[in-house]
């Protein structure tokens, strides 16, 4: 059980989590070889609303899929920030956005607060790939999986005529952590 | 196995695997969280020929399948809990009437409309008894992304060698669940595909045994002219109320399961030495079990483990075995207790039985199920 | 000549369940016409079914029959028809059983357009569990469910097709056998979904209870209280008042789905370019 790492993605409805969540698993399970589960949970709204995306990491078989104890937890609003916080483990990373998250949690935890939706918005011009720019950072703190992968992964679930803005999105994540 | 790696959703695999069976007819009406099994085949039927259709509500959904496949098509329909009460309608017509098919059933919490996007298991019980009258229930509860897939393709294969329909009973964390699996290729699972009759339309009756206990099928307007009816019926299919034609026309419905145990049956049976406590799961608490069981075992707590893959006929075989080894034995479903009563049923007062039970839509953690494994050794 | 049924007749099927003086086997014979009549193939048609006196018809006839459940005849009929579009599809139905258990399946087969014939035995009764009322039972009348007089107002079949979006809809009585058998005929080669709102009759448990005379009278009723369209024209509105409109209220060209169907399939395998 020591090699499983638990990834929380949450925020609100309609801030492509799910998506973000698959993408990433999706870069663990197929590129680099390593199991990865993802599962999600959300409420009946499509926009709004909590939503949560889990990844779950293993070099062995993962039988419970859901996270209990989580490794590396990002949040896009206050309120999942405010709510999933206490499920992270002691010295585990929060990665925040630091426009919607504004009172971090108490605890030791390794702290990210990094300006995800603003980059997206400014510096990629498009807000709804804050996503994808909070999957750059996130394979910038990961060790199971490659920068390369996690864009290759990319690639293969964002609409066609995206690939551009989305492989600028995830590369200015990633330097937002490195 | 052979085939191509890919990362699928438990839903997705659910339509992949059907169409690998051959399916080629869905009848469907929208509900969380089963629906992207129907928007996928909306896609993917037509480029293959088959045909989908959205009908008018579920009731339909399951008339609709029924009568693409006397038409010879294999056909399936997928739902969730409210919608399975609509089913079950003409579920029982599919059983009196031998038409295969397969009908999803991917759970959630509570009864009525409960909670849509929550997982639940709480139609187990609804599976087997829920249309009304005798009928045969085979009934599969996969555990993982891979098993939706392969069984997916088995339920259309027990369909359409025993004439009946097949429920897989599925629920929201492992239909939404992602998990790498491999797609086989072409010829990796075999396919079965069911009887047609090999006599002339002139000698041709529908329900006729002489050759076995599930009689061929002749495909709607292939020139095998013949009646289907939801009646109590005899051999030429027509209605009778005869006694002695209907008791043994009901019994061989059910012998068509009870005879065939070795291609329906399937379960996972792992035995650790001097366990004295055991788990029954299915499902996605059959993970849940699993993890408990490693952890168990780290705190030196060995736990035997039965996990019925097909859920109906219930694996009585082993869950007796283990009854005669431990003494507690443990069922963690997310319900309020129902297959517990399956388990109490088979093993002849053999163990202690105590179940670890939650509906509030949150799944059964481990840890749930590891504090009940403690409080009993 | 006589019309010889017996080509279309299961042999040793008979007799049927009907009560004596019932008109459900008029309403048979003029379908069993009306096929031979558009000389359907019985290996490549198929008659489906629901519950009700209406439904036992089915059993009777040499095709390829289905017998369902209780209102749902045209969702199975939709699954054999989107199965094989190429097979010929009727529907045979009581008043209940089409309109009030299958209200719903009825609106949307008409909304689809689906080339289904859909015939409705409509004697304003569920006559096989004892008379109760049914959706066309007129107000005020007397069933065994409605001891003091029917407090629902019936639904006119031929509106009710129309307002959902069926393209063919006549109605016909078994008085007048040989235009429902036309009716039927027409319907049939109709490419679309049609609706044949056949009048018929039932003495057992509506005429008795309403005390509506003979099965005779039951029958002869119609001739003096239908009109045809035309005729109807002619007529003023106190004259129409009370009288049935009869004769075929719509025959439109409309895209049909199995049709709509086959484009999405080559829309999907890439033969329609821009798809």
């Amino acid at each position: 059980m020591a090699d499983r790492y638990e990834v929380r993605l949450s925020g609100a409805g309609g801030q492509g989590l799910v998506l973000g969540g698959v993408i990433l698993a999706e870069a663990i399970a197929l590129f680099e070889g390593i199991n990865a589960v993802q599962t999600q949970s959300y409420g009946p709204e499509a926009r709004g609303g909590a939503s949560k995306s889990e990844v779950i990491i293993s070099d062995g078989d993962i039988d419970y899929p859901k996270a209990t104890k989580i490794d590396l937890l990002l949040c896009l609003t206050q309120e999942s920030c405010d709510k999933y916080s206490v499920d992270l483990k002691e010295g585990g990373i929060l990665l925040a956005d630091s426009r919607m998250v504004t009172k971090l949690p108490e605890g030791n935890y390794k702290v990210y607060h990094l300006p995800i939706i603003d980059t997206a918005k400014d510096k990629v011009g498009k807000v709804f790939v804050a996503n994808i720019v909070a999957l750059g950072a996130i394979a910038g703190l990961l060790k199971s999986v490659s920068l390369e992968n996690v864009e290759k992964a990319v690639l293969r679930r964002v609409p066609k005529g995206t690939e551009s803005l989305n492989r600028r999105a995830l590369s200015l994540g990633y330097e937002l952590v490195t | 196995m052979k085939g191509k790696e890919v990362f699928f959703q438990g839903n997705e695999a659910c339509a992949e695997g059907a169409l690998y069976a051959g399916c080629r007819f869905f009848g469907g009406y929208p509900i969380t969280p089963s629906t992207e099994i129907a928007e996928i085949l909306s896609n993917r039927l037509p480029k293959i020929g088959g045909a989908f259709i959205q009908m008018e509500d579920e009731i339909a959904a399951m008339a609709s399948i029924i009568g693409a496949s006397l038409v010879g098509k294999k056909s399936l329909t997928a739902t969730s809990g409210p919608g399975m009460s609509l089913k079950l309608e003409n579920l029982g017509f599919a059983c009196i009437t031998e038409v295969p098919c397969v009908i999803v059933n991917v759970m959630r919490g509570g009864p009525s409309t409960g909670l849509p996007t929550g997982p639940g298991q709480s139609d187990v019980m609804q599976a087997k008894w829920g249309t009304h009258g005798d009928h045969p229930a085979v009934v599969l509860a996969p555990a993982s992304v891979q098993e939706i897939f392969n069984e997916t393709v088995r339920a259309f294969n027990l369909a359409e060698r025993l004439r009946t329909p097949v429920i897989l009973l599925t629920d929201e964390i492992i239909g939404h669940m992602r998990e790498k699996i491999v797609i086989p290729e072409e010829g990796v699972l075999e396919i079965w595909d069911r009887s047609r009759p090999d006599c002339s339309p002139e000698e041709f009756l529908p329900y006729d045994t002489s050759k076995g206990i599930v009689p061929p099928m002749a495909d709607f307007g292939s020139g095998y002219r013949h009646h289907v009816t939801g009646l109590n019926h005899d051999a030429s299919g027509f209605p009778t109320n005869k006694p002695s034609l209907v008791q043994p026309e009901e019994e061989r419905l059910m012998a068509k399961v009870t005879e065939n145990l070795d291609i329906i049956e399937k379960y996972e049976h792992l035995k650790k030495d001097g366990a004295k406590v055991g788990i029954v799961a299915y499902g996605s608490s059959a993970r849940s079990a699993k993890a408990a069981i490693k952890q168990a075992e780290e705190e030196g707590i060995p736990v035997d483990f039965v996990r019925p893959i097909t859920l109906w006929p219930y694996p009585t075989e082993p869950t007796l075995e283990m009854a005669g080894k431990v003494d507690v034995i443990i069922v963690p479903e997310m319900n309020l207790g129902q297959m517990i009563d399956e388990v109490q049923r088979c093993i002849l007062g053999k163990a202690r039985v105590i179940g670890v039970n939650r509906v509030d839509g949150d799944p059964i953690t481990p840890e749930n199920i590891l504090e009940k494994i403690r409080e009993v050794v | 000549m006589a019309f010889n049924y017996d080509k279309y007749m299961r042999p040793g099927k008979l007799p049927h369940i009907w009560c004596p003086g019932c008109a459900h086997g008029i309403v048979m014979k003029s379908i069993i016409r009306a096929l031979d009549r558009v000389g359907l193939d019985k290996d490549r048609t198929v008659i489906v079914s629901g519950i009700g006196c209406a439904s036992r018809m089915p059993g009777y006839v040499d095709f390829n029959t289905l017998h369902t459940t209780h209102g749902r005849s045209l969702a199975f009929a939709t699954g054999v028809k989107m199965a094989d579009p190429s097979l010929n599809v009727i529907c045979v139905a009581g008043d209940g059983d089409s309109l009030a258990i299958g209200g719903n399946h009825f609106i949307h087969a008409c909304r689809r357009n689906i080339d289904i014939t859909m015939i409705v035995f409509n004697n304003n009764i569920y006559g096989m569990t004892g008379g109760q009322f049914s959706p066309t039972t007129p107000h005020g009348k007397l069933a065994s469910t409605t001891p003091y007089g029917n407090p629902d107002y019936a639904f006119d079949v031929a509106e009710l097709s129309m307002g959902a979006g069926a393209t063919y809809v006549s109605r016909g009585t078994v008085y007048h056998a040989i235009p429902l058998e036309r009716q039927i005929a027409d319907g049939i080669t109709h490419k679309g979904f049609s609706v044949i709102d056949a009048l018929c009759t039932c003495p057992t448990t509506y005429g008795r209870r309403n005390k509506l005379g003979s099965p005779i009278d039951m029958i002869l009723w119609f001739k003096d209280n239908t009109v045809g369209l035309k005729a109807a024209q002619k007529l003023s509105p106190e004259e129409l008042e009370g009288k049935i409109l009869t004769g075929v209220f719509r025959n439109d060209i409309k895209p049909e789905y199995c049709e709509e169907y086959q484009k999405i399939i080559e829309m999907a395998q890439g033969a329609v370019a821009g798809g």
